[in-house]
């Protein structure tokens, strides 16, 4: 199992993934430049969070149309696994690849604290295994909130493509722990072959013991037990 | 990819410039907080009479075809495919010959 992180200019968080990949969880990862058109080899592909070129216009809409998204789209279509952490997710959603849409935070500001989220999906890699708690995860983000018109919930709901939803400390998914206003609580969702994921919280933040919480390492690992 | 302007200057055709005037509105569906917070700095002035406010952006553009249609037929397609996203947005414009 090979893995690959795009670096996008503006992207910020390639390293945390890498280090998050190579030294907690003990797998081969390597660095993908935007420009190229090479993945690689890599068997499940990253796009990590930042602000790639300078979340202009849109955050990820031109990262979306950088030369490696062509490769990375096709791996998808393939049904390659494919992960958006954060600004990442933003790229996935404007290029396509899950449902939805990330708007400005519903109170307009930039939000960077610990949150909680509740795994939802039973069904996919990255959800079925994780335990039905509260994860302690960061968010740093100023547009996640996740938008998706009713037909488009309608659909992600009924199959199952909800990955997680913001919740309180005791696992209570409440408006009270919907920090950025996202439709029904929605902080990740997959796509309908269940090969890609999006999500605004990172993981690969709360990795290490070092930092005092390793919650996010339990949702990496769930790749990683699954495919190894 | 975007549509290309076919290569009229290497055809010596003479090419019109127009100015697209390109507006992108967050669609009715979606609340907006930047519009409901100036209307709350709106009330804080005592300026009184607005109703609902929504904030989009304003996107001025040269652009060069062989007539308006055509422009009109590349200004649609980059509206489309970059400059608004559908599923949060809506676009309009207009184009102004220069």
């Amino acid at each position: 199992m090979k893995f690959g992180v795009v670096v996008f200019p503006g992207s910020n968080c390639e390293d945390d993934t890498v280090f998050a990949f190579r030294h907690n969880l003990g797998q081969e990862i390597v660095k993908l430049w935007h420009k190229d058109h090479d993945l690689q080899g890599c068997d499940f592909v990253i796009l990590p969070g930042g602000f790639s070129y300078g979340d202009y216009l849109r955050s990820g809409a031109i990262a979306r149309f950088s030369p490696i998204m062509n490769e990375v789209i096709a791996h998808a279509n393939k049904g390659g696994y494919v992960m958006g952490i954060c600004n990442g997710f933003q790229i996935l959603a404007e290029a396509g690849l899950v449902p939805g849409a990330l708007l400005r935070n519903i109170e307009r500001k930039y939000i960077c604290s610990n949150i909680y989220l509740k795994p939802q999906s039973s069904s996919t890699l990255l959800t079925a295994g994780l335990e039905d708690r509260a994860y302690k995860i960061p968010i740093a983000h100023g547009d996640g909130r996740y938008f998706a018109d009713e037909d488009t919930l309608k659909q992600i709901n009924d199959n199952d493509q909800v990955l997680f939803r913001y919740c309180d400390e005791s696992g209570v998914i409440c408006p009270e722990a919907n920090h950025n206003g996202s439709i029904e609580n929605i902080a990740g969702v997959t796509n309908a072959g269940k090969n890609v994921f999006g999500m605004m919280p990172h993981p690969e933040r709360a990795s290490d013991e070092a930092l005092g919480n390793i919650d996010g390492r339990f949702i990496l690992e769930q790749v990683i037990q699954v495919l190894a | 990819m975007l549509k290309q302007n076919p290569p009229y200057r290497e055809w010596g055709l003479i090419l019109m410039k127009f100015l697209a005037s390109i507006d992108v509105m967050p669609i009715k569906e979606i609340l907006d907080p930047q519009g409901k917070a100036v209307l709350l700095g709106l009330k804080n002035l005592d300026i009184q009479g607005f109703g609902d406010c929504r904030i989009g952006k304003h996107i001025n553009m040269e652009i060069e075809a062989a007539d308006k249609a055509t422009a009109e037929s590349i200004v649609e397609d980059a509206c489309k495919k970059l400059l608004a996203n559908l599923i949060m947005e809506e676009y309009t414009f207009e184009l102004t010959a220069i």
